[in-house]
């Protein structure tokens, strides 16, 4: 460990504990620690065994857009805690958490870009802000995205994350679900493909409305995609269930997606897919 | 999460002079009623003291009745929606459609008897309707499931949703289930994808529907039926995202907080009606619909009818436009 700690020295003002966080990530799936700067560069997947990590909006547009640019498209706004809900924590309090460590102020994020010359809106769901749940702000950006891609007369392609719908928003969460269907509908009215790319994890009432929509349904390799979480099932029927259950393989094995693609591919996969389906006049 | 019903009855204890079913919080009104039911089988026939006594503990414990189901808790009013006496879908179908002609089967795996549905009547105006049943005893409990559904059962729904579409028929939905099956087979079966579907399908029909939450609305399980023009629902019923007992096990971590958890998530319905979130509440009788379960499912036929006929002659185009508006402003 001593080239470790000399490293860890080197870098001044750093407590011990967040130069380790920083410096090197521990694989969710293997365990291993690599060097985060390696694991961004590897598109942060997994150089050991190729688990594809949890990646926020930024990171996902900068590895999918032309040029690394791409233009964010407004945060709507909407109302802030409906409910004035609180459990152990007042959910106004963990929304500014979340805020904070993220940076972003909901769990969804939209930006407008081009995928090798070609226009696209793309949606990416946070897990990282509290666990990527649905309520009225995810609801609310899903709708403008979609819109935005019928204003631009492109694409709308959704990466999904996350734990379902959000509590603290009640019945108004749930809401989000035929809300968020009538976006699709509206694209599917346009002419235009809205493509969903689930990642890890999706589950609950997010996997049970728009991130089963998709015209063309992706997953990351490995990903956990569920309606039920596991536990629950096990408690129902208390029996073991399969290795590979609700993983993306178990999911294309059981004819709910057209392909798992591994994350450097995406880019390529995604830019055929709108060549394919592009409205005419911007088809190859 | 659904919360999965046990095989025995599920809520409170039995009375056995009267033979009904009381809630833990009614054990006041059970005793009064007990003490009334002792009363008269062993007066002498009569007598006036004890004719005088028994009218006067009636009249105590039926305003105890109503004082308690006016301050019903959140949590109270979902012990209320799981009482194993209150209507099931077999009872309102029995009680307000005429005609009724039961269709099955997704045409694709099975026909899965956690929903039914089929032509009928209200009031004269000829319907699709179709909903969960809980069933009522063990044996009818097993067979449709505890009205949790399997993705072939959202299957038949969309199916019979497009049938009616087809044909010009209203479709009126009636609501109670815990929530979709939690299964390996409902999700090697793809259960989000049927719920999600079903949810579209909703939201595509030219013909209004109207859905009434009769019971549970158990979350993703019951908007794949609910997505609809007219949302109504019953005063003591609850629609919730998760079951309060399933909130409180992952936001308390201890299922022992489902009451403030109930509560936090305002899964009543005049709090959603607040809220936006459904469109008219329909009273029940004093002590819940379970008491008087004739009346209840009359009122409920009523308020159907009306709705149905609120929306009567708007063109298909209309009334989808109209549906997608108000999802689109839900919480705004
Ligand atoms: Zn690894």
């Amino acid at each position: 460990m001593n080239w470790f700690n000399n490293v860890r020295n080197r870098i001044p003002f750093i407590s011990k504990r967040s130069t380790e966080d920083t410096l090197w990530h521990k694989c969710r799936d293997c365990n291993q620690m690599v060097f985060t700067k390696e694991y961004e560069e590897n598109l942060s997947v997994c150089p050991e065994c190729g688990f594809h990590g949890r990646i926020g909006p930024s990171a996902r547009f900068l590895q999918l857009f032309d040029d690394m640019s791409w233009e964010e498209l407004p945060a709507p706004k909407v109302k802030e805690d409906p409910l004035k809900f609180r459990d152990q924590k007042k959910y106004v309090d963990r929304l500014k958490a979340a805020r904070s460590a993220t940076g972003e102020s909901d769990a969804f994020v939209n930006a407008r870009g081009q995928i090798k010359g070609q226009d696209a809106v793309i949606g990416v769901q946070d897990f990282a802000f509290m666990g990527g749940s649905m309520g009225l702000a995810v609801g609310e950006t899903f709708v403008r995205g979609a819109r935005a891609a019928i204003e631009a007369q492109c694409p709308y392609i959704v990466f999904t994350a996350s734990g379902g719908a959000r509590m603290q928003e009640g019945g108004l969460s749930l809401m989000q679900m035929p809300k968020m269907t009538v976006a699709v509908e509206e694209l599917r009215e346009a002419g235009l493909p809205y493509i969903v790319v689930l990642t890890d994890p999706t589950s609950g009432g997010v996997m049970a409305s728009y991130a089963m929509l998709g015209d063309i349904q992706i997953s990351e390799p490995k990903a956990l995609l569920a309606f039920t979480g596991r536990r629950v099932i096990e408690n129902t029927i208390r029996e073991k269930l399969p290795d590979n259950f609700q993983s993306a393989e178990y999911l294309l094995e059981h004819g709910m997606l057209d392909m798992i693609v591994e994350r450097s591919a995406l880019r390529d996969t995604l830019a055929q897919l709108i060549a394919f389906l592009a409205p005419s006049k911007q088809a190859a | 999460m659904p919360v999965i019903p046990s095989l025995t009855r599920p809520t409170g204890r039995l009375n056995r002079a009267t033979m009904q079913h009381y809630l833990d919080f009614e054990k006041p009104i059970a005793d009064l009623q007990a003490r009334v039911a002792e009363l008269r089988t062993t007066a002498d026939s009569g007598s006036l003291n004890i004719d005088g006594e028994v009218k006067r503990l009636e009249a105590k414990s039926e305003k105890m009745l109503r004082d308690t189901y006016e301050r019903l808790t959140p949590w109270q009013k979902t012990q209320v929606a799981r009482h194993p006496d209150r209507p099931h879908f077999k009872d309102y179908v029995a009680g307000f459609v005429e005609d009724f002609m039961p269709l099955a089967g997704d045409r694709g795996f099975s026909d899965d008897l956690a929903i039914i549905g089929g032509f009928g009547r209200i009031h004269g105006r000829r319907v699709l309707v179709m909903g969960h049943e809980k069933g009522d005893n063990t044996e009818s409990r097993l067979r449709h499931n505890f009205g949790m559904a399997k993705p072939e059962g959202y299957r038949k729904a969309i199916r019979l949703m497009k049938l009616a579409d087809r044909f010009g028929l209203p479709v009126v939905t009636l609501v109670d289930t815990p929530g979709a099956f939690p299964g390996i087979q409902a999700e090697e079966r793809a259960q989000a994808e049927a719920i999600a579907r079903s949810t579209e399908t909703c939201l595509q029909l030219k013909v209004p529907i109207v859905a009434a939450i009769v019971g549970e609305g158990g979350s993703g399980g019951a908007i794949a039926l609910s997505s609809a023009n007219t949302v109504l629902m019953f005063e003591h019923a609850i629609y919730s995202v998760i079951s309060p007992e399933g909130c409180a096990s992952i936001l308390w971590r201890t299922a022992d907080k489902a009451a403030d958890a109930a509560e936090a998530m305002r899964i009543s319905a005049p709090e959603l009606k607040k809220l936006g979130v459904i469109d008219r509440v329909v009273a029940e009788p004093v002590g819940g619909a379970h008491r008087e379960p004739d009346a209840a499912i009359a009122a409920l036929g009523k308020a159907i009818s009306d709705e149905l006929g609120k929306l009567a002659g708007v063109s298909g185009e209309k009334i989808r436009l109209k549906r997608r508006a108000k999802f689109l402003d839900m919480g705004k």
